[in-house]
């Protein structure tokens, strides 16, 4: 007699196979994964240059590759790991893949546009990847007139041209994440009861859609200058090179925190659920999330504070850029009295969320010296800055990112991830990530420049210790892409409430149905209320 | 505490619940992800005006450089717009100003369900739109005869000294950016235009389905607006002061 | 749904308006009027933008987040001009070179 076969549920991954299904599908959470595939490519790419990056810098006068390749490869390192890792990444694959369930839709509001999106993301990295391959480019990520216009003899277009892509990608996906928050609510879920993840890419994508059309217009005006010779910001013809840093930063000022609001919005669910206690402050939090989203519109000039900006405008700037740091702090603050009380579970998720307020903490706080002009003449353009923004990206928004990816794994594969492996490498990438950039904070006040290669020699030890860091960095990295995938086939199964968390998505199976739900959810409970929820088998920490 | 009252909640929950089922037969006017007609039109309507702010963003970065240079270099522009035809620029602004009235009232007749009516409207936008670009299209070729395009060797604009002829260019470069950029969302629209009177002769449309026609119109009023000031900024700096 | 339908009468008159809008603001550009030349040009063409959205565009019969929309677009190009334009218009202020 044969055993019955078991009949497996069907849900969004089973429902169809073959690659058509996949690539023509309409379903947000499909969408979800392809990016996931797409942006931990990119993030390969991104790593390995900086793994070159680091290797270069262990001597003090280089060796491994010359000036011009060195600045290929910060470059290039720039362009993958900001444009097509981090700004889809949390709101491209957890975003995309939870929004709609969070709030009780079938979907976002314009599935097509949506896999659109990731076509977008798609063919831009493909041109940028062709000019990182066919030879590079070696402008900055910052594409700084006039060298970018004019000097440079690398492949800037291709790169620009990419990236002006990949940038319709992100405005679309903001579009259809206002129009799905707005329009498509369950019944009853008012916008207090909202997740706070959902405030933070609602928040995200304000950003996306009034930030990004900016960068857009300043790379087409850059390719009209090199490619037609229409100097905009030529200073021959009485143009003015600071007009395009204004223009480029006016966006990618803003794009920092595209790249950080949905990290805190994946700290709040992870704080929250390992709690087991409603997050404090909640209107609080949801309001910073807006609130960071406006006022960090109104601080691109402290970029430009040693650049030839007139000294009023550098004074207007530095004030308005203190005031930014308030929204931040207060998310910071409600998340520690969060904890307070709270029956604190150690799973792999909450180590990360706990990496990302310490290290936060520390790459915004640094931020409030660098918004210092006094202090900024001195640092600005050494590795000062550059550990800032990688603790701000790195150390915050990959450990949300990582953090996000634990916490929601059993949902989106309908595994479980090897927790005592998961432990091992978030303390392997806390490790290295500290080893890495701390150093960089000392090399940057006592004078080394970033985008050198070369260096004096008493800068050696430090700089030795970072590449250093950045080996166990990237082997605590590694863990999880391998442990991950043996889940898909040995993952224990997960049940539809691992974590015992509240929210529409924990009340759905996992993996979810194609259409999210079964029946379509009315809610009657606020968010993060655990009177409601009893969490299922799974123990963890 | 709840939002809702419990009769009320059993009822949205039939009502949904029946959506949900209902949603799998889709429909144009109701896709499987809208539980009403009217909320995915509510929902387009948002999404194209959404998409018109990141227009508005778009172009506002060369407003931005228009504005630094038109303030460094004040005369310098006003000299190089009065090369160019204003009463031509007038005209071309009328033309745009008739296609956006032809565009509303095809509207109009999507609201009214009045098939042949559509369609006649639409080609008379596309009509007018075609006139623009046609207008364009020689002013451009007059500037290039004028050996008024920047980046080139034989630049050169009458009345200005040799140390000016550069900051004569940056006001042709943003002239041909600017117009050039909207000229090509005109393209856009036309092919948007072609394929909105296609639909409406296979008759898509009808009083209860005109979204395409209405989201595109927007976009095509959006793009007349642009037109609104970029050609008194453009045409009309300082005509005051002869040339 | 908007249940407004608009009379074609209103429609009209509204591209009169646009029309003679046209007219006037190359008759005004003639005039010698200074730094209120630009002013003028400026104020005319709002007008003529708020014509053709409100009108053209429906916006007066819009919901209140549709105007939101609109007015959060228009408040950021102006956040983008007028910042920008705090750089470019204090060059030169504090007498010390580049500064």
């Amino acid at each position: 007699m044969i055993t019955a076969a078991v009949h497996e549920r069907e849900h969004y991954l089973n429902a169809s196979y073959g690659i058509k299904s996949w690539l023509l599908t309409k379903d947000h959470k499909r969408i979800a994964l392809l990016y996931l595939a797409t942006i931990t490519l990119f993030f390969f790419l991104g790593g390995s240059f900086a793994t070159l990056i680091r290797i270069e810098l262990l001597t003090p006068t280089g060796g491994l590759v010359s000036s011009e390749t060195y600045n290929k490869l910060f470059t290039m390192h720039g362009v993958a790991m900001i444009f097509f890792f981090l700004i889809p990444s949390i709101p491209a694959t957890l975003g995309n893949f939870f929004l709609p369930i969070m709030i009780g839709a079938r979907d976002l509001a314009f599935p097509k546009l949506n896999l659109l999106s990731w076509y977008l993301l798609v063919i831009g990295g493909l041109f940028s990847l062709f000019a990182m391959l066919a030879g590079g480019v070696d402008t900055g990520w910052t594409f700084y007139t006039p060298y970018s216009t004019t000097y440079s003899n690398s492949y800037v277009i291709a790169t620009a041209l990419g990236i002006f892509i990949a940038g319709f990608s992100s405005i679309l996906t903001g579009l259809n994440f206002i129009v799905t928050v707005h329009r498509m609510r369950a019944p009853g879920m008012t916008w207090f009861r909202l997740p706070l993840f959902v405030w933070a890419n609602y928040a995200t994508s304000l950003i996306q859609v009034l930030g990004t059309p900016v960068i857009a217009v300043t790379i087409l005006l850059l390719f009209c200058e090199r490619v037609f010779h229409i100097g905009i910001f030529d200073p021959a013809l009485g143009g003015d090179p600071v007009l395009f840093q204004h223009l480029f930063w006016f966006y990618s000022h803003p794009a920092v925190y595209i790249m950080v609001l949905p990290a805190m919005g994946v700290i709040s669910e992870l704080i929250s659920v390992y709690s087991r206690k409603p997050v404090f402050g909640y209107k609080f939090i949801a309001f910073s999330s807006v609130a960071i989203a406006v006022l960090g519109f109104l601080v691109w000039g402290h970029h430009l504070f040693v650049s030839g900006q007139s000294l009023y405008a550098g004074l207007v700037f530095s004030f308005l850029s203190y005031f930014v740091a308030i929204p931040s702090s207060i998310k910071v603050f409600n998340w520690t009295a969060t904890l307070y009380k709270g029956s604190i579970s150690y799973a792999t998720p909450m180590l990360y969320a706990f990496g990302f307020i310490g290290l936060f903490t520390i790459g915004g706080l640094t931020g409030l010296f660098v918004a210092a002009l006094g202090i900024d003449v001195h640092v600005t353009d050494t590795y000062f800055v550059v550990a800032h923004f990688h603790y701000i990206m790195v150390g915050g928004t990959i450990m949300a990112y990582l953090g996000g990816m634990h916490y929601y794994w059993p949902k989106m594969t309908g595994r479980m991830y090897p927790e005592a492996w998961a432990k091992l490498s978030a303390l392997v990438i806390f490790l290295g990530f500290n080893l890495t950039f701390f150093p960089q904070f000392l090399l940057g006040y006592l004078g080394m420049p970033r985008r050198y290669h070369v260096y004096p020699d008493e800068f050696q030890v430090l700089h030795v210790l970072s590449t250093a860091g950045a080996s166990v960095l990237a082997v605590g990295y590694l863990m999880p892409m391998i442990y991950f995938v043996w889940s898909l086939r040995f993952g224990q199964m997960a049940p539809a409430n691992p974590w015992g968390a509240t929210g529409l998505e924990w009340k759905t199976a996992s993996p979810p149905p194609v259409h999210n739900f079964d029946e379509a959810p009315i809610v009657t409970h606020e968010a993060y209320d655990y009177s409601t929820v009893i969490p299922e088998v799974i123990e963890v920490g | 505490m709840a939002d809702l009252t419990s009769h009320e909640a059993q009822a949205s929950s039939h009502e949904a619940h029946a959506a949900v089922h209902e949603a799998h037969a889709e429909t144009l006017d109701l896709r499987e992800q809208f539980n009403t007609a009217e909320q995915q039109k509510d929902a387009s309507t948002l999404g194209m005006w959404l998409f018109l702010i990141t227009e508005i963003m778009f172009f506002g970065g060369m407003f931005a450089c228009y504005t630094v240079y038109r303030r460094t270099f004040p005369e310098v522009f006003a000299v190089a717009s009065s090369s160019l035809n204003a009463v031509l620029g007038a005209i071309n602004t009328g033309v745009l100003l008739l296609s956006s009235f032809t565009m509303v009232m095809a509207v109009r007749a999507g609201q009214l369900g009045q098939r042949n009516m559509i369609i006649l409207l639409l080609i008379l936008t596309l009509f007018f739109g075609g006139v623009f670009l046609g207008v364009k299209a020689i002013e451009w070729k007059e500037k290039f005869d004028e050996h008024h395009i920047p980046g080139q060797a034989a630049f050169h604009l009458e009345g200005l000294p040799p140390d000016q002829q550069g900051h004569a260019q940056l006001f042709f470069s943003l002239y041909f950016a600017m117009t050039g950029l909207h000229a090509l969302h005109m393209v856009i629209g036309v092919g948007i235009l072609s394929f909105l009177i296609w639909q409406a002769k296979k008759g898509t449309y009808s009083a209860t389905y005109f979204t395409p026609v209405d989201v595109a119109g927007l976009y095509w009023h959006f793009v007349d607006v642009i037109w609104i000031f970029l050609f008194p900024l453009l045409y009309l700096i300082d005509r005051h002061l002869g040339k | 749904m908007t249940g407004h339908i608009d009379s074609i009468k209103t429609y009209l008159a509204v591209l009169l308006a646009l029309l003679s809008l046209t007219g006037l603001t190359t008759w005004v550009a003639y005039q010698p009027l200074g730094a209120f030349s630009v002013v003028a040009a400026l104020g005319i063409a709002t007008v003529k933008m708020l014509l053709v959205s409100l009108f053209f565009m429906h916006l007066r019969h819009s919901n209140q987040l549709t105007k939101l929309v609109v007015l959060g677009g228009l408040m950021w190009l102006g956040i983008l001009l007028v910042l920008t334009l705090s750089d470019f218009a204090t060059r030169g202020w504090t007498g010390v070179p580049g500064k």
